[in-house]
């Protein structure tokens, strides 16, 4: 469990590292670091808070994750929820916080 | 590296910006003038354990039910070690706190009629992805309220066993803070990392609890000579399998049953408790008709993307690990396990001992949420009553100013933290740590033990925690960021001793899985009590205390 920095997308805001529960991102030089990635949570904030989908979250290869990517895009009050996937392609998920789960 | 000194003061001092110390926060604000101060280690907006969302609210009185039905439910669930006065005083403020939530922009589903859809009879559905953004909004709109995001409180200033405030440093600049208060909140959550993970390699902090709860408030309530109660009784969840998502959404509200791997339905066969989930998923494996798994295959293939939707919004590694295998709920059932055991007094009932106001037993001292004991399943709702009980009690406590810290105390505090900064040679707090959580699996019940343990196990547990106690005092950090890894692993050190304290102390087993004595197999009536516990003099004194029933009013 853990997130990817693209840093070639990286604005270097410093929203993720402000946001991260764990303090694990630092800004160094204008662009975002993961310092710790095993001492991540996978709770995403970072991923919601950056405005480039430079962030990533994938799933560790020891609880058998397959390499996809997750990137989160926000407008207003929609979560555009990006997977792509490992054999490539991608699937969007959109998530409206104005409608309650069903479950 | 050398700190600078920073002193603050505050009427109402509240540790830990998580939906209780929020919510509290904005209480004392509504109820009386006063300057409020939140001291968060991260940033409230994201902070604790609801970072990525959730998505019911787990406890609400719903249609034709009273809070009496939620004590007794409670009751149930733990065997009967509750505080009857907690549970009632926290029930009874369910559904006022809901609708505040509401109020403030929680997206509640809703029936025809107005009323909220429930998912069984205490739950309803919710949209709680925002639910933390929502609280800093309305903690931001707050004149009275100051946050400190991204400092660590570490200690508390206690005088006579009056509280006076604590001293914290930041995460990211070489500052003590002593912070001064008329009364303080507590309300850090409960304790993750003490035991071996489900997975220990790179994905170590994929856990159920938040890996950034490291029982800060209650080792600083046990160093400073609080009373603590029932941290035997620790929580283990089922959840989903590598991802430890929860399993919750998918049983209640998509209706998958418990199956082992002959398909066979087990829930009937071990009842349907917390700890009894956890237990016969347990046995199933044991006995070999595992892996278990909660059969979703058969749910209808529009479902699929509405649970996946629902994941985002609390655990969203679930919905990837469903979109990149390419294999959703419809399509195959999902394994299940337990998880390593936690301390938090929002599922089970370990934590301080406070009075039916929620106070401590440090004058001045309120507890509420995950670090506050005797009053299990009070899930976010509860959090947020708690909070409102200790904050109104608190405002009693705005005449005199208690005192502070001397310079000398200061200066002691000082040496120490700079004495970690300044080692060149020494450890950082990753090798003790894992140390830590393997011997705790090992000896002190935890997934490799089918979380068992004993006398004799507990006993080798305990002296190693504390010779690891003595050698976590010569670590040494690079940074400030390091400096708080080392205050976090002593804090867990010192819970683990609780815990262990406590594990030996209650000798029967109660509840499987949570606290399974080798030595004594089963329940016994003779403990029908509680164990609480009192650090003094460097050791762990138990004793028990009869049980308090609800219409009850206790004070210490």
């Amino acid at each position: 469990m853990s997130i990817e920095l693209r840093g070639e997308r990286c604005v270097g805001c410093g929203a993720c590292a402000q946001i991260c529960p764990g303090s694990l991102i630092r800004m160094r030089r204008g662009t975002a670091h993961m310092e710790s990635p095993e001492r991540c949570w996978g709770c995403a904030a970072c991923v919601k808070a950056c405005p480039t989908e430079a962030i990533a979250l994938f799933l560790g290869e020891d609880m058998g994750g397959l390499g996809g990517r997750m990137t989160v895009r926000t407008q207003s009050a929609c979560l555009y929820w990006r997977v792509r996937l490992p054999g490539g392609g991608e699937t969007i998920i959109v998530t409206d916080s104005r409608d309650a789960n069903k479950y | 590296m050398q700190l600078r000194t920073e002193k603050i003061e505050t009427d109402f001092l509240v540790i830990g910006g998580g939906t209780a110390g929020c919510w509290a926060a904005l209480t004392f604000c509504g109820a009386r003038s006063g300057r409020v101060l939140i001291v968060e280690k991260a940033d409230i907006r994201r902070s604790g354990c609801l970072a990525a969302g959730v998505n019911a609210l787990n406890a609400y009185i719903g249609r034709g039910k009273s809070p009496q039905d939620y004590v007794d439910y409670a009751r149930v669930d733990a065997a009967g070690i509750v505080r009857g006065d907690l549970l009632l005083t926290m029930a009874e403020r369910l559904n006022g706190v809901t609708g505040a939530l509401e109020g403030i922009g929680l997206t509640i589903l809703k029936n025809n009629d107005g009323s909220y859809a429930q998912r069984g009879w205490r739950n309803v559905k919710i949209n709680g992805e925002n639910i933390k953004p929502l609280l800093a909004d309305a903690v931001r709109k707050q004149a009275g309220i100051t946050v400190m995001n991204r400092v660590n409180v570490f200690a508390y200033i206690v005088k006579n066993n009056r509280i006076c405030g604590a001293y914290a440093v930041s995460i990211d600049a070489p500052v003590l803070y002593v912070l001064s208060a008329k009364a303080t909140l507590v309300a850090t959550g409960g304790a993750a990392g003490l035991y071996r993970p489900n997975n220990p390699g790179f994905s170590r902090h994929k856990m159920w609890y938040s890996p950034f709860n490291t029982g800060a408030g209650l080792a600083m309530g046990i160093r400073a000579g609080a009373e603590m109660t029932t941290l035997e009784m620790r929580f283990i969840a089922l959840r989903c399998k590598d991802t430890i998502a929860p399993t919750g959404t998918l049983a209640q509200g998509a209706g998958a049953r418990q199956i082992n791997a002959r398909g066979e339905m087990y829930e009937d066969t071990y009842g349907i408790t917390t700890s009894a989930r956890v237990y016969g998923t347990l046995c199933e494996n044991a006995e070999g008709r595992g892996p278990c798994y909660l059969k979703t295959v058969g749910v209808a293939q529009e479902q699929d993307m509405e649970l996946q939707k629902a994941y985002l919004n609390m655990a969203p590694s679930q919905t990837l690990r469903w979109v990149e295998s390419g294999r959703p709920p419809s399509a195959e059932n999902v394994p299940i396990a337990g998880t390593e055991p936690y301390i938090s007094g929002g599922h089970t009932a370990g934590g301080y001992h406070v009075s039916t106001k929620r106070e401590t037993t440090v004058k001045g001292l309120f507890a509420a949420g995950d670090v506050a004991g005797g009053c299990p399943q009070k899930y976010v709702t509860g959090a947020l009553a708690e909070g409102e009980i200790a904050a109104l009690a608190a405002t009693a406590y705005m005449g005199e100013h208690p005192g502070t810290a001397t310079e000398a105390e200061t200066e002691a505090i000082r040496a120490q933290l700079e004495g970690y900064l300044r080692r060149e040679n020494g450890a950082s707090a990753d090798v003790p740590e894992e140390a830590m959580q393997s011997l705790m699996d090992e000896y002190a019940g935890g997934i490799s033990r089918a979380y068992r343990y004993t006398e004799a196990s507990l006993t080798v547990a305990e002296a190693k925690i504390t010779a690891l106690e003595r050698q976590s005092e010569l670590l040494a950090a690079g940074d400030m960021r390091q400096l708080v890894y080392i205050l976090e692993l002593r804090e867990r050190l010192t819970l683990c001793r609780a815990v262990i304290a406590h594990l030996l102390a209650r000798k029967e087993t109660r509840w499987h899985s949570f606290a399974a004595h080798g030595d004594f197999p089963h329940k016994s009536g003779a403990w029908d009590c509680y164990v609480n516990s009192v650090y003094t003099n460097g050791a762990f004194k138990t004793f028990t205390r009869p049980l308090v029933t609800e219409g009850e009013s206790y004070e210490h």
